[in-house]
């Protein structure tokens, strides 16, 4: 179910990069994070199928509710990385634009005075 | 239990080498060498996809290890080095599907740049009058 929940969101992250308007939401990070994490836990559900073979395919309900709920934890993890990283690069200069918007209030109440 | 190791080993390498080419490629541009030589999409740029595929894969199965209780955030960091027979047992995790994972990473990487080369090279359909 990891692996599945993984897949979705790369494809759809894909999908949303490539219909972006422009590369300022850096988008194409976040799906070669997500791409990533799918190829590794590939290779780990082949080593499981190896070891498990056909059992690999019938999982107990409760692996089965722990694996979502980590598959949904490992896409909200990678939002997470991605919005801090999108902050602190902050392409838009959205954040810049609020912190010298504010000192240039500040300097302006001073003048004021 | 620690295979996430071998694919944050290859990023860190990656990312030094990916720093050093693109350092190359800024002098090489600053002088105006080889223009018409440059590649349509730098090495250091594909480099970088390789590192954020590596860096990115192993940062979220790291979390999977954290979740499975494998990596605790005390020394030596993986639970299975507390026992022998259970260190040996990581080892060759690391060995197989560790190295497996890294593997294949890189290989869809390598497919995925040159894939990105022949889009860019190719002549473009919009527009044309083909």
């Amino acid at each position: 179910m990891t692996l599945l929940i993984t897949i979705f969101a790369a494809v759809a992250v894909t999908v949303k990069w490539y219909n972006r308007k422009n590369d300022d939401m850096r988008l194409g990070s976040l799906a070669l994070m997500y791409w990533g994490a799918s190829l590794m836990w590939f290779v780990d559900a082949i080593a499981e199928y190896i070891e498990l073979e056909a059992e690999f395919f019938t999982p107990g309900a409760a692996d089965m509710l722990n694996d979502s709920f980590l598959g949904l934890s490992v896409v909200a993890l990678g939002l997470v990385i991605w919005v801090i990283r999108l902050l602190v690069a902050d392409p838009k200069g959205v954040v810049k634009k609020m912190f010298t918007g504010s000192k240039n209030a500040a300097d302006a109440e001073i003048e004021k005075e | 239990m620690a295979c996430f190791t071998v694919s944050l080993a290859e990023a860190i390498v990656v990312k030094v080498v990916e720093k050093k080419i693109a350092k190359k490629e800024k002098l090489a541009e600053s002088d105006h060498r080889s223009s018409a030589e440059k590649p349509i999409i730098p090495l250091s740029t594909r480099l970088g996809w390789l590192s954020k595929l590596l860096f990115g894969g192993s940062a979220l199965l790291a979390f999977e290890h954290v979740w499975h209780g494998e990596v605790v955030p005390w020394f030596p960091f993986l639970t299975a080095m507390n026992d022998p027979a259970d260190a040996m047992e990581m080892l060759t995790e690391i060995g197989t599907v560790g190295v497996g994972m890294a593997a294949l990473v890189t290989a869809i990487w390598f497919a995925m740049s040159k894939t990105a080369l022949h889009i860019v090279g190719r002549p473009g359909l919009r527009g044309s009058k083909l």
